[in-house]
């Protein structure tokens, strides 16, 4: 019985050695790490949660985008009885109105609606016509500046140059929107930074793991005149190698994850998604970034376990 | 090696393991092609003697040249370019388990980029020379100890190397296979190779009288021009 088990061994060693050997081949044993088996799916989740945190940022981002140069970001103010003249300056109260948003430094855009266009938009409550002989007041367009002065501060100064003034409060929603899609924005990039750093240690772990396991091997290797470069290139082909795996094994894990997202989202963002479609809709930006983890999960793992190998040896003579 | 017509130099060497003092004061000169037994009781310092002059450890006092090269002064980069040059036996073989036979012999050769014809050539020959054909692809667990040893004698001399070490290479071996190593060792001895052998076999080294380098509790006692 042994006999022919030993016999089917040797025969089985003879053909894999027959077999023209890469000039790479496995010295080091490499392949039968149990570090190294583990270490794909440890970064598949580091890259699922990548994708989700990726997916959050450009999300945030958009919506904040949205919120604050599309049409809703647009604030009005009121200025009833336009052409009586105002309190403090020999003009009328709409032009004092928009002399003074003009001179703030938190206003970007001020534009005076026209009769029409007041008109225009009264009609919906009102009816047409409906609006003959009311004194309708003047309603300015203002678009805010990112980042200047909040609108507030000068809320008291029209107020004073024409009593009455009404400022549109949604600019506060506006702002709490943006301050929260950036929050979320900066949450995200900060868990993905995270997600990097969890993942650099996991390969730094599983190399040293695998020097240890290997250090026989590796100490006859360098023994025998391999460089450090020799020995860091043969771990880091493979983590570079298992690492990438697990990055696109994890990305391709968070896609039908994102593609429900997308769809939840779809309303909110003001596209249009097809919940039956094969793969999801998603944001071109997302996908270019999905399609780049793995090459960092990639880059992590070449980086990580080249300095890992390097700073092991380094004490060795 | 340039020039220079001494491979190994060894000016007042001192060795320091952890706190203890292994080696002192070692002054030798071993010329190309020269051949040295080492000698000495167990614990003598042999093993450590061997193993600065495979730049596995750097001495800790004096001045070491090897193969034209002032070891204290060389940066760490140079040193495996010397290895590559350096044959070493370890007395305990050293063999990587999950290789064949064939595998750990081509090591060397692997390692300095030898195109893979070249190897299965060299390797196959010094397997056979060795008499180990059939034992091409056993891994070292199936293989005795008298047959690792050879593995690991082979895995030495493949490269050519100017400097050849053994420590005790022939513990396992036994006569006429000791013999058949002595043969290959002065064949290579004539053909240019320095060779440093430690061995406790006085009857080898009568029969085979060399220059001998004798340590005691890490001093060198004598050393045969
Ligand atoms: N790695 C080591 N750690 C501690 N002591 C060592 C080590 N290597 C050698 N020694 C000590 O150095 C001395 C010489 O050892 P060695 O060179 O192995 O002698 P030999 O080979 O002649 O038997 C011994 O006293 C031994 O205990
Ligand atoms: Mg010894």
């Amino acid at each position: 019985m042994r006999d022919v088990e030993a016999q089917r061994e040797r025969a089985a060693a003879a053909r894999r050695a027959r077999r023209l050997r890469p000039a790479r081949s496995d010295d080091l044993g490499l392949r039968r790490g149990v570090a190294g088996k583990l270490l794909p799916f440890l970064v598949a989740a580091m890259a699922f949660l990548a994708s989700l945190a990726l997916a959050g940022a450009i999300a945030a981002a958009g919506f904040s985008r949205e919120w604050q140069q599309g049409p809703a970001a647009a604030l009005t103010i009121q200025v009833p009885d336009p052409s009586a003249k105002a309190t403090d300056a020999p003009q009328s109260r709409l032009d004092r109105v928009v002399a003074l948003l003009r001179g703030s430094p938190g206003i970007a855009h001020v534009r005076a609606l026209s009769h029409a266009e007041i008109q225009k938009l009264l009609q919906p409550w009102l009816g047409s016509g409906a609006t003959d002989g009311l004194a309708l007041p003047a309603v300015v367009a203002v678009r805010e500046r990112d980042g200047g002065p909040a609108l507030g501060v000068i809320t008291a100064e029209l107020r004073a140059a024409a009593p009455g003034t009404l400022v549109d409060s949604h600019g506060d929603w506006t702002r709490r929107i943006a301050t929260l899609a950036h929050s979320i924005q900066a949450l995200a990039w900060a868990m993905l930074a995270l997600v990097m750093g969890v993942a650099t240690a996991v390969v730094a772990i599983a190399t040293r793991a695998g020097l240890v396991q290997r250090r026989d091997a590796v100490l006859l290797v360098h023994g025998l005149g391999a460089t450090d470069g020799d020995i860091a290139r043969r771990f880091a082909a493979r983590a570079t190698r298992l690492a990438f795996l697990g990055g696109l094994g994890g990305v391709v894990a968070a896609l039908p994850v994102l593609g429900l997202l997308a769809a939840l989202a779809a309303p909110i963002a003001g596209g249009i998604a097809d919940p039956t479609a094969w793969m999801p809709t998603l944001p071109r930006g997302l996908w270019l970034g999905l399609a780049a983890i793995p090459v960092v999960c990639a880059g992590i793992g070449f980086a990580t376990a080249q300095v890992t190998v390097r700073a092991w040896l380094r004490p060795l003579p | 090696m340039g020039m220079s017509a001494v491979v190994v130099r060894l000016e007042a060497v001192a060795l320091e393991v952890g706190a203890q003092r292994v080696l002192r004061d070692i002054s030798l000169a071993i010329p190309r092609g020269g051949f040295r037994w080492l000698l000495g009781p167990s614990g003598a310092g042999k093993t450590s003697l061997l193993r600065l002059l495979h730049l596995e450890a750097r001495p800790s006092e004096g001045r070491m040249e090897l193969l034209g090269r002032d070891i204290g002064a060389a940066p760490r980069a140079a040193l495996p370019q010397l290895r590559r040059r350096i044959g070493m036996v370890f007395q305990d073989f050293r063999l990587l388990p999950h290789l064949s036979a064939f595998d750990n012999v081509a090591l060397p050769l692997r390692l300095a980029g030898r195109p893979e014809g070249q190897v299965q050539a060299d390797v196959g020959e010094m397997l056979a020379w060795v008499g180990l054909r059939a034992r091409t692809h056993c891994h070292p667990a199936e293989l005795s100890g008298g047959e690792q040893q050879r593995v690991a004698i082979a895995r030495a001399v493949i490269n050519r190397p100017d400097l050849l070490l053994a420590d005790e290479p022939t513990g396992n071996l036994d006569d006429t296979q000791a013999q058949r190593l002595m043969l290959l060792l002065r064949e290579l001895s004539r053909l240019g190779t320095t060779i440093v052998v430690a061995t406790h076999n006085d009857v080898i080294v009568a029969r085979h009288p060399a220059p001998a380098l004798r340590l005691a509790t890490g001093r060198l006692v004598s050393a045969d021009a």
